[in-house]
Protein backbone atom coordinates (compact mmCIF):
# COMPACT_ATOMS: atom_id res chain seq x y z
CA UNK A 1 0.00 0.00 0.00
CA UNK A 2 1.79 3.06 -1.28
CA UNK A 3 0.87 6.23 0.54
CA UNK A 4 0.19 9.12 -1.82
CA UNK A 5 0.48 12.70 -0.61
CA UNK A 6 -2.02 14.95 -2.36
CA UNK A 7 -1.38 18.18 -0.52
CA UNK A 8 1.18 19.37 2.02
CA UNK A 9 1.68 22.48 4.12
CA UNK A 10 3.82 23.43 7.09
CA UNK A 11 2.87 25.79 9.91
CA UNK A 12 4.89 27.21 12.81
CA UNK A 13 4.00 26.35 16.42
CA UNK A 14 5.74 29.16 18.24
CA UNK A 15 3.03 30.72 20.42
CA UNK A 16 -0.28 29.96 22.13
CA UNK A 17 -2.00 31.72 19.22
CA UNK A 18 -0.31 29.23 16.86
CA UNK A 19 -1.94 26.36 18.79
CA UNK A 20 -5.34 27.96 18.12
CA UNK A 21 -4.41 28.46 14.44
CA UNK A 22 -3.28 24.83 14.17
CA UNK A 23 -6.69 23.70 15.46
CA UNK A 24 -8.49 25.90 12.94
CA UNK A 25 -6.34 24.79 9.97
CA UNK A 26 -6.78 21.10 10.84
CA UNK A 27 -10.55 21.68 11.21
CA UNK A 28 -10.68 23.21 7.70
CA UNK A 29 -8.64 20.44 6.09
CA UNK A 30 -10.58 17.70 7.90
CA UNK A 31 -13.81 19.25 6.70
CA UNK A 32 -12.55 19.41 3.10
CA UNK A 33 -11.35 15.80 3.13
CA UNK A 34 -14.82 14.73 4.28
CA UNK A 35 -14.44 13.74 7.94
CA UNK A 36 -17.65 13.46 9.93
CA UNK A 37 -18.11 16.11 12.63
CA UNK A 38 -17.19 13.77 15.50
CA UNK A 39 -14.00 12.67 13.74
CA UNK A 40 -13.12 16.28 12.93
CA UNK A 41 -13.49 17.05 16.62
CA UNK A 42 -11.27 14.11 17.61
CA UNK A 43 -8.56 15.15 15.16
CA UNK A 44 -8.73 18.81 16.19
CA UNK A 45 -8.52 17.84 19.88
CA UNK A 46 -5.51 15.56 19.24
CA UNK A 47 -3.91 18.43 17.31
CA UNK A 48 -4.46 20.79 20.22
CA UNK A 49 -2.79 18.40 22.69
CA UNK A 50 0.20 17.71 20.43
CA UNK A 51 0.69 21.32 19.31
CA UNK A 52 0.68 22.36 22.97
CA UNK A 53 3.35 19.73 23.70
CA UNK A 54 5.44 21.08 20.81
CA UNK A 55 5.15 24.61 22.19
CA UNK A 56 5.33 24.02 25.95
CA UNK A 57 7.70 21.04 26.20
CA UNK A 58 9.56 21.33 22.90
CA UNK A 59 10.07 25.08 23.06
CA UNK A 60 8.26 25.52 19.76
CA UNK A 61 8.53 23.80 16.41
CA UNK A 62 6.32 23.11 13.46
CA UNK A 63 3.33 21.17 12.26
CA UNK A 64 3.29 19.55 8.83
CA UNK A 65 -0.16 18.77 7.52
CA UNK A 66 -0.64 16.29 4.65
CA UNK A 67 -3.68 15.02 2.82
CA UNK A 68 -2.92 11.37 2.09
CA UNK A 69 -4.42 8.44 0.21
CA UNK A 70 -3.53 4.75 0.38
CA UNK A 71 -5.54 3.51 -2.61
CA UNK A 72 -8.73 2.80 -0.73
CA UNK A 73 -8.93 5.50 1.90
CA UNK A 74 -8.15 9.15 2.23
CA UNK A 75 -7.07 10.85 5.40
CA UNK A 76 -4.82 13.36 7.08
CA UNK A 77 -1.31 12.83 8.36
CA UNK A 78 0.02 15.40 10.80
CA UNK A 79 3.63 15.65 11.93
CA UNK A 80 4.65 17.66 14.99
CA UNK A 81 8.35 18.36 15.25
CA UNK A 82 10.39 20.23 17.81
CA UNK A 83 14.08 20.55 18.62
CA UNK A 84 13.57 20.71 22.37
CA UNK A 85 15.01 18.62 25.20
CA UNK A 86 13.36 15.35 24.08
CA UNK A 87 11.56 12.78 26.22
CA UNK A 88 13.81 10.37 28.18
CA UNK A 89 11.12 7.72 28.73
CA UNK A 90 8.57 7.69 25.92
CA UNK A 91 6.69 4.65 27.25
CA UNK A 92 6.07 6.43 30.53
CA UNK A 93 5.16 9.68 28.80
CA UNK A 94 2.38 7.84 26.98
CA UNK A 95 0.75 6.71 30.23
CA UNK A 96 -2.23 8.67 31.50
CA UNK A 97 -1.39 10.78 34.50
CA UNK A 98 2.24 11.32 33.51
CA UNK A 99 2.92 15.02 33.58
CA UNK A 100 5.98 17.20 33.84
CA UNK A 101 4.27 20.55 33.35
CA UNK A 102 1.65 20.21 36.09
CA UNK A 103 -1.01 19.25 33.55
CA UNK A 104 -3.42 16.37 33.62
CA UNK A 105 -0.94 14.14 31.83
CA UNK A 106 -3.49 13.19 29.19
CA UNK A 107 -1.75 14.84 26.25
CA UNK A 108 0.19 12.09 24.49
CA UNK A 109 -1.82 9.05 25.56
CA UNK A 110 -5.09 10.88 25.02
CA UNK A 111 -4.10 12.09 21.55
CA UNK A 112 -3.11 8.52 20.64
CA UNK A 113 -6.61 7.27 21.46
CA UNK A 114 -8.21 9.88 19.19
CA UNK A 115 -6.46 8.85 15.95
CA UNK A 116 -5.88 5.67 13.92
CA UNK A 117 -2.09 5.71 13.73
CA UNK A 118 0.36 7.22 16.18
CA UNK A 119 4.11 7.16 16.28
CA UNK A 120 6.63 9.03 18.38
CA UNK A 121 10.37 9.38 18.11
CA UNK A 122 12.29 11.30 20.69
CA UNK A 123 15.95 11.77 21.39
CA UNK A 124 17.23 13.51 24.50
CA UNK A 125 18.90 16.76 23.54
CA UNK A 126 17.68 16.59 19.95
CA UNK A 127 13.91 16.84 20.01
CA UNK A 128 10.68 14.98 19.40
CA UNK A 129 8.66 14.00 16.34
CA UNK A 130 5.06 12.81 16.68
CA UNK A 131 3.17 11.58 13.62
CA UNK A 132 -0.55 10.90 13.63
CA UNK A 133 -2.86 9.63 10.87
CA UNK A 134 -6.63 9.62 10.84
CA UNK A 135 -8.60 8.03 8.01
CA UNK A 136 -11.99 9.24 6.84
CA UNK B 1 -6.58 42.75 25.87
CA UNK B 2 -8.92 40.03 24.69
CA UNK B 3 -11.40 39.02 27.40
CA UNK B 4 -14.45 36.87 27.91
CA UNK B 5 -17.31 38.89 29.44
CA UNK B 6 -18.72 37.83 32.80
CA UNK B 7 -22.35 38.91 33.33
CA UNK B 8 -24.11 39.21 36.66
CA UNK B 9 -27.71 38.10 37.05
CA UNK B 10 -29.03 38.23 40.59
CA UNK B 11 -26.96 35.87 42.71
CA UNK B 12 -25.38 34.25 39.65
CA UNK B 13 -22.56 34.92 37.23
CA UNK B 14 -22.99 33.99 33.57
CA UNK B 15 -20.26 33.28 31.07
CA UNK B 16 -20.70 32.30 27.45
CA UNK B 17 -17.50 31.21 25.75
CA UNK B 18 -17.87 32.26 22.12
CA UNK B 19 -14.26 32.22 20.94
CA UNK B 20 -11.63 29.58 20.34
CA UNK B 21 -9.62 30.27 23.50
CA UNK B 22 -5.86 30.22 23.66
CA UNK B 23 -4.45 28.95 26.93
CA UNK B 24 -3.72 32.34 28.48
CA UNK B 25 -7.26 33.50 27.82
CA UNK B 26 -8.60 30.39 29.58
CA UNK B 27 -6.41 31.13 32.61
CA UNK B 28 -7.52 34.78 32.64
CA UNK B 29 -11.15 33.69 32.66
CA UNK B 30 -10.44 31.32 35.56
CA UNK B 31 -8.81 34.11 37.60
CA UNK B 32 -11.43 36.75 36.79
CA UNK B 33 -14.34 34.45 37.58
CA UNK B 34 -12.86 33.54 40.93
CA UNK B 35 -12.35 37.21 41.79
CA UNK B 36 -15.88 38.13 40.68
CA UNK B 37 -17.45 35.38 42.83
CA UNK B 38 -15.97 37.07 45.88
CA UNK B 39 -16.69 40.66 44.74
CA UNK B 40 -20.32 39.97 43.86
CA UNK B 41 -20.92 37.44 46.61
CA UNK B 42 -22.18 35.14 43.86
CA UNK B 43 -23.86 31.85 44.77
CA UNK B 44 -23.69 30.26 41.35
CA UNK B 45 -21.72 30.27 38.11
CA UNK B 46 -23.18 29.21 34.78
CA UNK B 47 -20.76 28.55 31.93
CA UNK B 48 -22.20 28.14 28.45
CA UNK B 49 -19.87 26.15 26.19
CA UNK B 50 -22.34 25.51 23.34
CA UNK B 51 -20.11 27.44 20.93
CA UNK B 52 -16.98 25.46 21.87
CA UNK B 53 -15.93 23.10 19.08
CA UNK B 54 -13.57 21.13 21.29
CA UNK B 55 -12.55 20.69 24.92
CA UNK B 56 -8.98 19.51 25.28
CA UNK B 57 -7.18 18.66 28.51
CA UNK B 58 -6.28 22.31 29.12
CA UNK B 59 -9.83 23.65 28.82
CA UNK B 60 -11.12 20.62 30.73
CA UNK B 61 -8.75 21.43 33.55
CA UNK B 62 -9.86 25.07 33.51
CA UNK B 63 -13.53 24.03 33.88
CA UNK B 64 -12.70 21.65 36.72
CA UNK B 65 -10.57 24.33 38.44
CA UNK B 66 -13.34 26.91 38.21
CA UNK B 67 -15.84 24.46 39.74
CA UNK B 68 -13.45 23.59 42.59
CA UNK B 69 -12.53 27.20 43.36
CA UNK B 70 -16.18 28.26 43.20
CA UNK B 71 -17.13 25.51 45.64
CA UNK B 72 -14.46 26.61 48.09
CA UNK B 73 -15.94 30.12 47.80
CA UNK B 74 -19.45 28.79 48.50
CA UNK B 75 -20.74 28.96 44.91
CA UNK B 76 -21.97 26.20 42.61
CA UNK B 77 -20.92 25.84 38.99
CA UNK B 78 -22.96 24.41 36.13
CA UNK B 79 -21.47 23.89 32.67
CA UNK B 80 -24.15 23.89 29.96
CA UNK B 81 -24.55 23.27 26.25
CA UNK B 82 -21.75 20.81 25.53
CA UNK B 83 -21.98 19.54 21.95
CA UNK B 84 -22.33 15.73 21.65
CA UNK B 85 -19.18 15.33 19.53
CA UNK B 86 -17.25 17.30 22.16
CA UNK B 87 -18.52 14.96 24.89
CA UNK B 88 -17.59 11.85 22.87
CA UNK B 89 -14.08 13.19 22.23
CA UNK B 90 -13.55 14.19 25.86
CA UNK B 91 -14.39 10.70 27.10
CA UNK B 92 -11.94 9.10 24.64
CA UNK B 93 -9.30 11.62 25.60
CA UNK B 94 -9.79 10.51 29.22
CA UNK B 95 -11.41 13.65 30.61
CA UNK B 96 -14.40 13.13 32.89
CA UNK B 97 -14.70 16.58 34.54
CA UNK B 98 -14.98 15.27 38.11
CA UNK B 99 -16.92 17.62 40.38
CA UNK B 100 -18.40 19.62 37.52
CA UNK B 101 -22.19 19.79 37.29
CA UNK B 102 -23.57 19.85 33.75
CA UNK B 103 -26.91 20.59 32.10
CA UNK B 104 -28.11 20.38 28.51
CA UNK B 105 -28.92 24.06 28.08
CA UNK B 106 -28.94 27.43 29.84
CA UNK B 107 -32.54 27.04 30.99
CA UNK B 108 -31.87 23.68 32.67
CA UNK B 109 -28.66 25.05 34.13
CA UNK B 110 -30.49 28.00 35.70
CA UNK B 111 -33.06 25.59 37.15
CA UNK B 112 -30.29 23.64 38.84
CA UNK B 113 -28.68 26.78 40.27
CA UNK B 114 -32.03 28.14 41.47
CA UNK B 115 -32.98 24.90 43.19
CA UNK B 116 -29.55 24.67 44.84
CA UNK B 117 -29.89 28.25 46.10
CA UNK B 118 -33.42 27.55 47.37
CA UNK B 119 -32.49 24.40 49.26
CA UNK B 120 -29.55 26.25 50.79
CA UNK B 121 -31.81 29.12 51.95
CA UNK B 122 -34.29 26.64 53.43
CA UNK B 123 -31.52 24.82 55.27
CA UNK B 124 -30.41 28.17 56.60
CA UNK B 125 -33.88 29.02 57.93
CA UNK B 126 -34.30 25.67 59.61
CA UNK B 127 -30.89 26.04 61.16
CA UNK B 128 -31.67 29.43 62.67
CA UNK B 129 -34.99 28.23 64.11
CA UNK B 130 -33.53 25.43 66.15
Amino acid sequence: MELKVLKRSTFPIRSEEDIVKARQIVRNWANEVGFKLVDQTKLVTATSELARNTFVHGGGGEMMLEQVEDGTRSGLRITFQDHGPGIPDVTRALQDGYSTAGGLGLGLGGAKRLVHEFSIQSEVGKGTVVIIVKWV
Amino acid sequence: MERIPILKMGKFLLVSIQVDMHDRLALTLQDELTARIVEENAKGVLIDISALEMVDSFIGRMLANIATMARILDAETVVVGMQPEVAITMVELGLSLPGVRTALNIEKGMEILNSLLQSETQDGTEGSET
